[in-house]
């Protein structure tokens, strides 16, 4: 399993998630995204949609100003 | 993968945040080869809808200049460009709205010598043509060829179209047989028609093309839509793959291409 990281700080929706979903598609199955996200917008949307398309969130952690999400693929 | 650039990424987010569609179906869009016959008013929504999409190669053929009375309802040509070749003029329109695209304009007609060559080349043809012999041509083409295909026509306030999935799906011989004889195409003064429909009609194929290349949903494969502008009605139907079709059915007796008798008044 590897482990990749993504930082969508500056990021606006629906970039956020598009970026993810980027980053998803180069993971295989089961492998684990790291994102750092604000909060607000992008905290509430990109693990509800990473969620709907069937991915796993395995937590979400706040980590200085921001937060750290952990998706695995599905 | 790609590596996108930021650029490409806002370029084609709408495309990616689709569920359907996504990363994947983008690249595939990218390394996508359509090829649109006739630039004319099916052709021009579709080769602008294809381009925007990041479709990586879109052939474009057009034999014939832009003339002020296409203006009506051929969006890509514009009035700066009468007299220019339709297929240059949409060719041009298509890189400015995204230089990601490979644009090949051909300024000719197809014909039974060349159409063979040129349609090898590409995944899926859209029929933008406006004749029936162009389209039973590009029919027996594609069946031959094993290309798959959107036919799709207007005509004063209709539209109709479906997508042709060789020796799968119903093609349009399995359907009409043959193109009707020239004295009972529509004369010229019968040939008016409703500009925007070649929007609604040329968009619905360039659909097809994209659902086609993404793997998203369900082609119109043995499905005839159809709809009248005047009531806004839409409707489908079935049909069937004929086992007596002179092209694709049991025993064909069209095994090579042949150019069928042109109508003396072509609607343009
Ligand atoms: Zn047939």
């Amino acid at each position: 399993m590897t482990v990749e990281t993504l930082d969508i700080t500056k990021d606006h929706c629906p970039m956020t998630f598009v970026k993810a979903k980027l980053a998803l598609a180069k993971i295989s199955s089961g492998d684990v995204l790291e994102v750092t996200l604000s909060g607000g917008e992008p905290l509430e949307n990109v693990p509800k949609s990473a969620q709907e398309e069937g991915h796993k969130i395995i937590s979400i952690e706040e980590s200085g100003d921001n937060y750290l999400i952990k998706i695995a693929k599905k | 993968m790609r590596d996108y650039t930021e650029e490409q990424l806002e370029r084609y987010s709408r495309h990616i945040l689709l569920n359907d569609v996504g990363v994947e179906g983008q690249e595939r869009l990218l390394d996508g080869k359509v090829l649109i016959i006739g630039a004319g008013g099916l052709g021009s929504p579709a080769a602008l809808y294809l381009a925007a999409a990041g479709v990586g190669t879109i052939g474009i053929v057009d034999g014939d200049r832009v003339d002020i009375s296409n203006l009506q309802r051929q969006i890509a040509h514009f009035t700066k460009d009468v007299g220019v070749w339709k297929a240059d003029s949409a060719a041009e329109k298509m890189r400015a709205i995204n230089p990601d695209v490979n644009v090949i304009p051909y300024n000719k007609y197809l014909f039974a010598s060349n159409i063979k060559e040129i349609i090898g080349k590409y995944d899926f043809v859209i029929d933008g043509t406006d004749n029936f012999a162009a389209k039973f041509l590009i029919n027996d083409a594609c069946i031959l060829g094993n290309i798959p295909f959107s036919h799709g026509g207007i005509l004063r306030f209709d539209g109709q179209t479906f997508t042709i999935n060789p020796n799968e799906s119903a093609c349009l011989r399995c359907l009409f047989d043959k193109p009707p004889p020239p004295n009972l195409v529509p004369t010229c003064s019968e040939a008016g028609v409703l500009g925007a429909i070649a929007g609604m009609l040329g968009t619905i194929q360039a659909a097809e093309a994209l659902k086609f290349l993404t793997g998203a949903g369900e082609l119109l494969n043995n499905k005839l839509l159809t709809f009248n502008a005047l009531d806004m009605q839409f409707r489908t139907i079935t049909v069937n793959k004929n086992e007596n079709c002179p092209i694709c059915g049991h025993n064909p007796t069209i095994t090579e291409l042949v150019d069928a008798e042109q109508a003396v008044c072509d609607l343009k």
